[in-house]
């Protein structure tokens, strides 16, 4: 048997070390040392564990003992909030460290339009809330002393209160002496709240290493040690009173819920996760981390729930089990080792609770009493900092007090998970409000305090009064028949809606009617502009990286700031801050000029000390009045909408000119093509017209020059003439032609007849030539087709095709097929001849200016099939070649007269 | 027509893996919530002829889907975390 002394004095030693553990990690940290631990992702989330409290460490196996696998729901809760990182606590975090943020509270009223009322309503809230749960630290630490100090007949922890083996009183006055001495030295070091408190960190985490290894020892004891291994501890737990599932459903999904808001919620925990944390990708590490670590405190709690109530005499207190059991086996270091990790669990709870307590009460509480009291004094010189921090040790002081008074008042009674889940309610009902601030730019002050206030209302009537008991607080009769008598009033049966677990009744009515509250009037209220700026700021955190401007007024001369500044910052660090700032304003000397953005800046750094209303307070005074109007909302607004309609136009400009860019290229690229087509077309006439031209004048100087010429001599040479100036003549008037066919000056004389007429007339005509003689083959039947259009054009085209196969044709005996198709609304007249055909390269071309086949001989200029293509075009026909054809194949393809069609082609004509 | 920063529309592989990590990060906690439900689907004691579940039965479920769930976070974690940096950064 340990004995008590002996414990005390292990107990002393530990503390002493944690005491030069801070101590060491506060140096190496102000030399700048350690920094590979003191800023590790592993310290910060071993610090998160102090969200294992002396209330998991006993309590745990408590609740296993009474009510099965539900204790687990107290660790499945953060375990999803930690891995589902991404959606709430990243953003937490950054907000926390861009608005530099002291706490829970701070982060609430400076949402809401930096709103003193409502960070009293949070703090009160908090203190109010978490004040039994430490208090429950207290009776855990002295419940565990107890047991070591009772005589051995009741070291089972039966105890029946008719002796108290120790005086739990001081008992517990000294602990709580202890801790406060603690937390005053090592948590008020810095007045920066965002500066890490490194000695409590690392005192923390060493904390949460003792406490973890010492419930894994028992656990390792309980199973290998008494049960005789895993299987044998199955079979045990099978075995046993919980041997079953009997956890009830809603009770299961209400605890899971309510331990992941309350872990965001609790300041103990915003203090670790948001404000002391040092850079977001811890964040992600403790993701998976800090469930491993949950995991672990809560592996071997059944087991020793189990082996505990087998092998303990009934009665024994099961919420001690983790002492007792090695105790009554006789493992007293292992149950002082036990003992070491639940005073772990219970100190550094309380430390970390009260150091964001105390900031909360001294920032939103007594703070602004403070600057209410000496309107003026932010002015005068003399450092504030004594004050702000004296505040925040008294307020250290007066929170452990009221933990101790607590106490004493509740006689240590209740089992420990109960208190818990009070407190866990009690802080939830902040959940709503931070939500809403975070995700939701309608959210207003006013919904927030109407929210807070009928949850926190709700909690204190179902769930904090009802469990001091009947007739403790609320009468047997309250309880029984409701308030006043109403029966809907009944603080466990609300609305008469009876039969609920008493837990989830209260956390559903109030969680929900405080929801329905603030939303609600959100709706319906209208916020100020600051606090549609911070809204806007604090939801969409990640697009603003720098913060939109809020003071306009300059009325504050710099030298008030810089006065106020020293004695909040301190004269070393206000005086760098101020010619860091006149360094941004680019002055070389001198103070910086009271622009928003510096005042802001100011602001913003006055808020790591004493949070950002008290900051907004005495900012407000020297700058005077209303810091932010509707109209510089607007202007702000306006600003940003303007860049980004210019934005926007920019952008449809430059594709417009693009577009036009990419048009003029192309108009450039045809230009460029029709100056070379022209430029062929220029030396293609020149070369047609200059051969004729050659032999004109040979001959005509033969007959002016040459003495002796016969008549017959005399006759050729004339007639050659005449026949080349009959050709030139002929050129010039197809040239002639398809320039007016090309330039649409052409006039169409629309008439009626016969397509049969036209072929008639064509192969008269054709013939008469007398070319060559070509047999013409025709089907007169087929030929039957009444058209309407310009028939002396279309004979042209006609003849030009049955000359051409006059001239062109190879064959011996030259053969040309006339064929007739109608069909529908257009005919097709084809003009095949058995000649060669044109090889496949020069079918292209064949229609273009100035193309003769190769190898053909005959002399034309190459003018015909462009006049015949030219012409068809405007009689809106078609003229192409027949690929498949045996000979050189043209079809002509012709549109036949429809009714109303006539006019059409006027007016193709006309406009061509 | 907006004027707003548009993203390209089609990513680059590597990218693209680490934008569908994104995704497993964002539904890891469903995930994990939907499997820590089913207890509630669970027959308890006086629920009548159904054999209710066995203790060791339940703590072997719960605790499996909680390794579970920090073997996926942690992997996750080893897959993202260089880029979330990289992507704060930037």
């Amino acid at each position: 048997m340990v004995s008590l002394n002996q414990l005390i004095a292990v107990c002393l030693l530990y503390v002493v070390g944690l005491f030069i553990v801070a101590f060491a990690a506060e140096r190496a940290a102000i030399r700048g040392r350690g920094d590979w631990l003191l800023r590790s992702p592993l310290v910060y989330t071993l610090s998160l564990s102090i969200y294992c409290t002396g209330w998991t460490f006993y309590g745990a196996v408590g609740y296993a003992a009474r009510s099965g696998l539900e204790y687990v729901t107290i660790y499945l809760g953060p375990s999803l909030v930690m891995i589902g990182w991404w959606w709430l606590l990243r953003r937490l975090v950054r907000i926390g460290r861009s608005h530099r943020v002291t706490s829970v509270a701070d982060l609430i009223s400076s949402r809401y339009g930096k709103s003193n009322l409502l960070a009293i309503l949070v703090t009160v809230m908090a203190v109010i809330g978490v004040t039994p749960y430490i208090a429950l630290q207290l009776q855990s630490v002295t419940l565990s002393l107890s047991i070591f100090a009772a005589p051995a007949g009741v070291a089972n922890g039966v105890l029946d209160g008719r002796a108290e083996p120790i005086n739990t009183a001081q008992a517990a006055f000294w602990i709580a002496i202890g801790l406060a001495l603690f937390t005053v030295l090592f948590g008020t070091r810095n007045l920066n709240v965002n500066e890490r408190h490194h000695g409590v960190v690392i005192a923390i985490a060493v904390e949460a290493v003792v406490k973890l290894l010492a419930l894994i020892a028992v656990g390792v004891f309980v199973v290998w040690g008494l049960a005789g291994g895993v299987t044998e501890a199955m079979t045990r737990i099978d075995q046993s009173a919980i041997g079953t599932w009997q956890v009830d459903g809603g009770r299961w999904a209400a605890l899971t819920f309510l331990a992941a808001a309350a872990f965001v919620c609790l300041p103990r925990m915003f203090q670790v996760m948001v404000v002391e944390n040092d850079e977001e990708r811890h964040l992600q590490t403790a993701s998976w981390a800090f469930p491993l670590y949950l995991m672990m405190m809560s592996l071997f709690v059944v087991p020793i729930a189990v082996v505990g109530l087998d092998l303990l005499p009934a009665g024994s207190n099961p919420d001690l089990f983790v002492l007792s059991l090695p105790l009554s086996q006789g493992h007293n270091t292992l149950a002082m080792f036990a003992f070491l990790g639940g005073f772990s669990s219970a100190t550094s709870m309380v430390i970390v609770a009260t150091l964001a307590l105390s900031t909360m009460v001294s920032n939103h509480i007594v703070m602004p009493i403070w600057l209410a009291l000496g309107q003026t004094s932010v002015q005068q010189s003399g450092d504030v900092r004594h004050v702000v921090i004296l505040s925040r040790r008294v307020s250290i002081l007066f929170i452990i007090s009221l933990g101790y008074f607590y106490y004493r008042a509740s006689g240590g009674s209740g089992a420990l998970a109960a208190i818990g889940t009070i407190s866990f309610g009690g802080v939830a009902q902040f959940l709503p409000v931070l939500l809403g601030g975070i995700f939701w730019r309608g959210a207003t002050r006013m919904g927030a305090l109407w929210g807070l206030g009928i949850g926190f209302g709700l909690w204190v009537f179902t769930m904090l009064l009802p469990s001091f008991g009947p007739d403790a607080v609320l009468s047997a009769a309250t309880l029984e028949q409701g308030l006043f008598g109403i029966g809907w009033l009944r603080p466990q049966a609300l609305f008469g809606v009876g039969g609920l677990d008493p837990t989830v009744h209260a956390v559903v009515w109030s969680l929900s009617l405080n929801t329905l509250a603030f939303i609600l009037v959100s709706l319906f209220s209208f916020p100020s502009p600051v606090e549609r700026l911070q809204g806007a700021q604090f939801v969409n955190i990640f697009d603003h990286s720098s913060p939109a401007r809020g003071w306009t007024a300059s009325v504050a001369a710099s030298e008030d700031l810089m006065i106020m500044a020293q004695r909040i910052l301190g004269a070393a660090e206000a005086q760098a801050f101020f010619r860091a700032q006149a360094q941004l304003q680019e002055k070389s000397e001198g103070l910086p000029e009271p622009t928003p953005a510096f005042v802001q800046a100011l602001e913003r750094e006055l808020a790591a000390s004493v949070g950002a209303a008290t900051a907004h307070a005495m900012v407000s005074q020297l700058v005077g009045g209303a810091s932010v109007s509707v109209q510089d909302l607007l202007a702000v607004a306006d600003e940003s909408a303007q860049m980004l309609e210019y934005s926007s136009q920019l952008e449809v400009k430059s594709r417009e000119l693009s577009d036009t860019a990419e048009k003029l290229r192309r108009a450039n690229d045809k230009l460029t093509q029709l100056s070379h087509q022209k430029d062929s077309f220029l030396s293609q006439v020149s070369h047609e017209l200059r051969t004729p031209m050659t032999s004109i004048r040979s001959f005509s100087e033969i007959l002016r020059d040459a003495e002796a010429l016969s008549p017959q001599e005399k006759t050729r040479y004339a007639s050659i003439i005449h026949s080349e100036t009959i050709r030139l003549t002929r050129l010039l008037d197809d040239l002639l032609d398809l320039s007016v066919l090309e330039n649409g000056e052409v006039t169409l004389n629309q008439q009626r007849g016969s397509l049969r007429d036209v072929l008639d007339l064509a192969v008269t005509t054709g013939q008469a030539a007398n070319i060559r003689e070509i047999k013409i083959d025709r089907d007169r039947d087929s030929e039957d087709v009444a058209l309407e259009t310009d028939l002396d054009r279309l004979s042209q085209v006609f003849i030009n095709l049955i000359t051409n196969a006059q001239k062109y044709c190879v064959s011996d005996a030259p053969c040309l097929a006339v064929r007739v198709h109608a069909s529908g609304s257009t005919v097709a007249v084809d003009f095949i001849d058995n000649g060669a055909g044109i090889d496949a390269d020069a079918r292209d071309l064949i229609f273009e200016k100035f193309t003769r086949v190769a190898g053909q001989g005959g002399e034309g200029a190459g003018l015909g099939l462009a006049i015949c293509r030219e012409i068809i075009t405007r009689l809106r026909g078609e003229i192409s070649y027949l690929p498949d054809s045996p000979g050189t194949g043209f079809r002509v393809t012709l549109p036949t007269p429809q009714p109303g069609k006539l006019q059409e082609l006027n007016r193709f004509a006309a406009s061509a | 027509m907006t004027g707003r920063k548009a993203s390209p529309l089609f990513l680059e592989r590597r990218s693209y893996r680490f934008r569908r990590m994104m995704d497993a990060v964002r539904l890891l906690p469903l995930l994990v919530l939907a499997f820590w439900m089913v207890p509630l689907l669970w027959p308890v004691q006086d629920a009548g002829d159904v054999a209710a579940v066995s203790m060791s039965h339940a703590v072997r479920y719960i605790f499996g889907v909680w390794l579970g769930a920090i073997a996926l976070a942690f992997f996750l974690w080893r897959r993202t975390a260089r880029q979330i940096v990289q992507e704060a950064k930037s």
